[in-house]
């Protein structure tokens, strides 16, 4: 059988970590590509958190009282971080559909028949999600100047919040691969992606001051994961209505924001892989 | 020596359904086994453990002289598989389709690249290599799926119902493409519907049914298997199927695996197994004139594998095509869509 031994030889594999490298980002390349070709979903993923800033800006400001001011101005900005953060939590949906409809169409049959790496298909979709987050939070930026937005610190604070962000909406797209491998269709990817994002975004310091919640609510608030991102930007930002709680997440965001995106990762990352393994269409 | 694909005792079951129940299987190098089976037989299972994606819950398979279940990435370098569905991304164009399963395949970007040109010419897909794949047919998908399982030139192709779906056009198309690649050496395993296909393209025919392999053979000992050559008579007149029915009886073969005779009313059409040949053939003619039957068409004929089928699983193997081709075998078992034998 010298002709299959050949065969084998000829495409064995070098490094396993540059193979996954590599692998990786051709798969991310081809979910760019699609990308582009479908700019729809980029379109309507802007559209949304765009709506979120007018519509909470000009219906909620000036009835929010934020660190003892009810001036709208001052709600503007302080919302502002909320928005960030739940914007890149959204790219959860997008990449539980994406992999769902990979399921669905035996893309995931053909991908996991070929020698790369495991976690490829997966690194590769959540790498796209990134970029594409990073592109929305660009237009989304320059949006928000314009509604009056205005950040009160250092060049590299502020690139820092954004850095702390994109980690963030990275974590949250390992979350929407599992769910996209443990659903049967994209759509159920789409809705079971997003119900429970409600929860984790309102319920947290993003659109309201969490001190103004009943004690319950607050303890919840204050050490969800996405409270410590937001509390983390703001700070950064130099913007309005820190929470001043002694939770420690809440004294110490940015760790916490960290501490939180690696472990999300850590966790899902290896869930999504192992259902990956086993996955059946 | 095994062969190149070699299976004994796969057992899979999900939950209550037993998809496999022990299938045995040897493909030597250079052949094509064609699994022949109805929905829910397990074929897709079985092809599914060979091509690693899932893990047999007991039982061993080497392809390409390797365990599948001890080096499942060695595998997986020495296959191609193109499953059901045609398995290509819809927003990327032929070229980059292939282009990303080159790469994938560990090629270095630039092989992938030239390689890709070639199936692409090779394909028939030359013109639309540069379309998004959404704009293809579905013969061109089909046809772009298989170029993506052969980017490699792997020894051992696994096609899973590879003309399902298609119009008869396409599917003859599609036989002189994977003809084409067989007599380059490839070792095959196809799985199929259609006993036409399997006897067109196959060496070897696996019969599947219930998780089993029920037996096995070339085209020819499968039919020498189910008795000799078969009477066909259609007789002009409804009132005398029932005549030429006794006549005919007095002929038939009996024993195992012979078969009973057969009336289809709607055709007028009665068959039997027989031996004897043609001067047989000319007795019953005889006959049948002298009792006054008049006939519209008289025949002997080898028996099809659809014969072969209804005898050895007592139900006929032809299977509407279900509405959207995605009913996976793997969990639709105890359903039977074929069509009662008219006795």
């Amino acid at each position: 059988m010298s002709a299959v031994t050949d065969a084998v030889r000829t495409t064995a594999p070098g490094n396993p970590v540059a193979q996954s490298i590599r692998d990786s980002l051709v798969v991310a390349k081809r979910n760019l590509i699609r990308m582009v070709r479908i700019p729809e979903v980029v379109i309507f993923g802007l559209i949304q958190p765009i709506m979120f800033v007018v519509l909470f800006s000009y219906v909620f400001g000036g009835s929010m009282n934020i660190g003892g001011s009810t001036d709208a101005l001052v709600y503007r900005e302080f919302l502002m971080a909320g928005i960030f953060a739940q914007t890149v939590t959204f790219a959860t949906a997008g990449a539980g559909a994406g992999i769902a409809e990979d399921m669905h169409k035996g893309l995931i049959d053909r991908f996991r028949s070929l020698p790369m790496a495991r976690g490829a298909v997966l690194t590769g979709r959540t790498l796209a999600d990134l970029v594409q987050t990073a592109l929305t939070l660009l237009v989304l930026a320059v949006v928000a100047l314009l509604v009056g937005w205005r950040t009160h610190s250092s060049v590299g604070e502020v690139l820092g919040a954004f850095a702390l962000l994109l980690l963030s909406g990275y974590a949250f797209t390992w979350i929407g691969a599992v769910i996209g491998l443990s659903v049967r269709t994209p759509e159920a990817a789409t809705s079971g992606g997003l119900v429970w994002l409600f929860p984790v975004t309102f319920v947290s310091n993003a659109f309201v001051d969490s001190g103004n919640m009943t004690p319950w609510l607050r303890h919840i608030a204050d050490w969800n994961p996405f409270s410590a991102t937001v509390q983390a930007c703001r700070g950064l930002f130099g913007n309005p209505g820190v929470s001043t709680s002694g939770a420690w997440p809440m004294q110490h965001p940015v760790w916490a924001s960290l501490i939180y995106s690696v472990l999300i990762i850590a966790f899902f990352r290896t869930l999504a892989v192992r259902k990956y393994r086993s996955a059946a269409a | 020596m095994p062969g190149a694909i070699h299976a004994e005792g796969l057992v899979k079951t999900f939950g209550d359904v037993r998809a496999l129940d022990g299938v045995d299987l040897d493909v030597p190098e250079g052949t094509v086994l064609g699994l022949l089976g109805p929905n829910g037989a397990g074929k897709t299972t079985t092809v599914r453990c060979l091509t690693t994606l899932l893990r047999p819950d007991s039982g061993k398979a080497v392809v390409a002289g390797l365990d599948v279940l001890e080096q499942p990435d060695a595998v997986r370098r020495s296959i191609g598989l193109s499953g059901q569905f045609a398995a290509v991304d819809e927003y990327l164009t032929g070229r980059e389709n292939l282009r990303m399963v080159g790469q994938l395949y560990q090629m270095p970007a630039k092989a992938a690249k030239v390689r890709a040109d070639e199936l692409l010419e090779q394909f028939h897909l030359a013109d639309a290599a540069d379309r998004t794949a959404k704009t293809y047919s579905g013969g061109m998908r089909r046809r772009l799926d298989l170029a993506a399982a052969l980017v490699v030139s792997p020894p051992v192709m696994f096609m899973d119902e590879p003309t399902t779906g298609l119009d008869p056009r396409n599917r003859q198309q599609l036989w002189g493409v994977i003809k084409q690649l067989v007599s380059g050496g490839t070792t095959l395993l196809l799985t199929t519907q259609y006993l036409e296909e399997a006897d067109h393209l196959a060496h070897d025919i696996a019969v599947v049914d219930h998780g089993r392999v029920i037996a096995q053979g070339t085209s020819d000992q499968l039919k020498a298997r189910t008795g000799g050559e078969r009477v066909e008579v259609v007789v002009h007149d409804r009132e005398h199927i029932r005549a030429a029915r006794a006549l005919l009886d007095k002929y038939s073969l009996r024993g195992p695996g012979a078969g009973d005779t057969t009336v289809e009313d709607h055709m007028r059409k009665i068959t039997t197994p027989v031996s004897g040949g043609a001067k047989l053939l000319a007795e019953i003619i005889r006959e049948l004139d002298s009792r006054g039957i008049e006939i519209d068409d008289i025949g002997l004929r080898r028996p099809t594998l659809d014969d072969v089928f209804l005898s050895l699983t007592g139900h006929v193997a032809e299977i509407k095509d279900e509405d959207d081709g995605a009913a996976r075998d793997t969990a639709g078992h105890g359903h039977r869509h074929g069509k009662e034998a008219v006795k």
